[in-house]
This record gives structure tokens, C-alpha cells and sequence, in this order.
């Protein structure tokens, strides 16, 4: 690859835009457990994805407020996630996946966690002291989450044969969105050799080898190498993202301004 | 697994080191683990505890309410089992 190309990128810019995207994966990921208060199978698994999709929203909120003093255009963390369209947000297409039925939902966030909670780690010794430090505090909320839906994937994969199968075919269906995570651009490369951000590759061998485990512990079949889907990172969403934008904006979009 | 609720299970929770765990209540849970995800879900969101223990609610052996004049009465005449029935010797600071 260019590295060329790498180094022509401003490097504040880089990092600006390196925060901006774990804003966007934790809020668009918070918006979507969000939607599942008044919606879990059972009472107390209610309470645990309100849980974490609180905690999500706490790392968005920290992201997009540093991310606004970095920019430095007056913009804060309302601005970003209220009055940005669909094709300015820089989330994961895994992220913004509809939550379908409980097994969909296990497998989406198990996906994304096991990769967080390894970003999060690598970013605890990163050279950005504010990143370091909401890195820090926000690991030892994924842990937890991770601990949780990897004990429901074995669940459900271990479960009964209709829950085997069918979580078979959530891990099926969201395997091609795996791929983006570990596709680094010019933003992951300004930010690891300015930074000591993360190594793509290192997390991506990381991740690998920790999903092959619980996949194993689950009897679920990892899904063969595939044709990985792109572009979130860019602003090149899946059709889902609209509505989710649409229903969390409708406040600030129909009132602009309004505060309580 | 529709028409089933999962078993019951009492949460004891250790508020501080030091102190012993405390009945906090109970919820519902398909094994142990999930018991002790959902304990900590459901009653340590406001930093209420150091340590969990649950156990389920059909394992716990409990004192049968028709059989306690029985087992608690007896106790209640024995005034010289409390502390406060004996005076404490002038000088003696801690007792």
C-alpha cells in the first residue's frame, strides 16, 4: 500500500477523525441495545442491555467531546450526534445491524466486542493521554459486556438444536461485516505512527484466535473466508443506518434547539 | 422454554470488605453464571457491593413460620443470654 499517501494526511486530522469513529461505534451500537428496553426475553436481561447500552452512550459522549476540542470549530458531543446526516457518521456497518431476533443480537455484539475490547486495550497505551484514559475506563465496561454474550453464545450454540441452528446462521449472516474492522486506511495508519495507535494486524490475529475459542466452546462452525463488506468507516452505510439516524435525530431535527 | 420461567435465585451481596454478604433479593436466571451476570445487572448498578453470592432459591432449607414458637420463644425468657442483662463494672472502657 501507499505509504506515501499515508503521510499526506494531516496528522490532527487523523486523530480527529480516529476519535470521531469510536463515537460513532458506540453510539449507533448504543442507539440499536437501546431499542431493546421493553423488548429482552426476560426481565433481568432487560436491565443488562439498558446497562450497556448506557455505557455506550458514557463512551460516546467522552469520544465526541474530545473530539470536538480537537477540531476545535465550536462543535460538541449534541452537535455530532444530532445534527450529522447518515453519510457523516463513521461507524462500523457491523454496528448499525438491526438487532432481529435475541441470537442475531448475541452475535453482532460478540463480533464487535471481542474486536472493542482489543482496540480498547491497545489504546490504553497510546501516546493521546485523553484517549488513554477513556480507553482505560471504557475496557473494563466491554469486558463485562464480553463475558456476557460470549456465555449466551454458548448458550444458544450448545443449546438446543433449534438454537444451535439458528445462531449458526446469525454468525453466517454477519461474518462479511467482520472484515471492515481490521481494514485500515489512511486515518489507522496517521494514528498508530503518530500515536502508537493500534497494529490492524495484531488486533486482527488477536481477535481471531479469541473468537475461534468461544466459537469452539460453542460447537459453532466458523463461517469459511469470504468476501468482506466495506465502507462504513467511510460513510458508505447499509440501508439500516437511516432510520436508526432518523429516529434518534427526530428530536433535535423537528425542534431545532430544544432542551429540557 | 415459552411457557417455562427460568429458577429462582437469592443474591447475597458484601457491601464492604468487612462486612458479611446480605440478602439483597432475588432473579431469575437458566444456570449459575447468568444468575450472577443478572445479580450484578440488577442490584450493584449503584456500586452497592465488593462481592456476589446466589444461590438457588429450591437449595436454601428454611425454618418451618408453624414451628416457631417451637424454635424461637424458648429464647425470648432467658433475659440473662442479652448483654444489657449484666451491669458493667465501673473502669471497664471497652467491653
Amino acid at each position: 500500500m501507499a505509504l506515501r499517501t499515508f503521510s499526506a494526511m494531516d496528522s490532527n486530522d487523523a486523530r480527529f477523525n480516529y476519535v470521531l469513529r469510536l463515537g460513532d461505534n458506540a453510539l449507533v451500537l448504543g442507539q440499536r441495545l437501546s431499542e431493546l428496553v421493553t423488548r429482552a426475553p426476560e426481565l433481568e436481561e432487560e436491565l443488562a442491555t439498558a446497562n450497556f447500552a448506557l455505557d455506550y452512550i458514557g463512551q460516546a459522549r467522552l469520544f465526541y467531546s474530545y473530539a470536538g476540542e480537537l477540531e476545535a470549530r465550536g462543535r460538541g458531543e449534541d452537535d455530532f450526534a444530532y445534527l450529522r446526516d447518515e453519510r457523516e457518521f463513521r461507524n462500523l456497518l457491523l454496528v448499525e445491524q438491526p438487532n432481529g431476533h435475541f441470537g442475531d443480537t448475541i452475535v453482532r455484539q460478540f463480533l464487535f466486542e471481542s474486536f472493542y475490547v482489543l482496540q480498547l486495550e491497545a489504546l490504553t497505551d497510546c501516546s493521546d493521554a485523553r484517549i488513554a484514559e477513556v480507553a482505560a475506563r471504557a475496557v473494563k465496561e466491554i469486558r463485562y459486556h464480553l463475558r456476557h454474550v460470549s456465555q449466551w453464545l454458548v448458550r444458544l450454540g450448545d443449546g438446543t438444536a433449534e438454537s444451535h441452528a439458528r445462531v449458526q446462521q446469525s454468525l453466517d449472516d454477519q461474518w462479511r461485516l467482520t472484515g471492515e474492522m481490521f481494514a485500515g486506511d489512511e486515518v489507522d495508519e496517521t494514528f498508530r505512527l503518530n500515536w502508537n495507535g493500534p497494529q490492524l494486524e495484531q488486533l486482527e490475529a488477536d481477535w481471531s484466535s479469541r473468537v475461534d475459542a468461544v466459537l469452539a466452546e460453542a460447537t459453532l462452525t466458523r463461517p469459511p473466508a469470504q468476501w468482506m463488506a466495506g465502507g462504513g468507516r467511510q460513510g458508505r452505510h447499509s440501508e439500516h443506518l437511516g432510520y436508526l439516524v432518523a429516529e434518534m435525530q427526530f428530536l433535535q431535527r423537528a425542534y431545532p434547539g430544544a432542551r429540557w | 422454554m415459552a411457557d417455562e420461567t427460568w429458577p429462582l435465585y437469592e443474591v447475597f451481596i458484601r457491601t464492604r470488605s468487612g462486612l458479611s454478604h446480605r440478602h439483597a433479593g432475588s432473579v431469575h436466571a437458566a444456570d449459575d453464571q447468568m444468575a450472577l451476570d443478572h445479580a450484578r445487572d440488577v442490584y450493584t448498578r449503584r456500586n452497592e457491593g465488593v462481592s456476589i453470592w446466589v444461590v438457588r432459591s429450591s437449595e436454601i432449607v428454611a425454618s418451618d413460620p408453624a414451628e416457631s414458637a417451637a424454635f424461637f420463644d424458648p429464647a425470648a425468657d432467658k433475659i440473662y443470654r442479652h448483654p444489657t442483662f449484666y451491669e458493667i463494672p465501673d473502669g471497664v472502657e471497652n467491653l
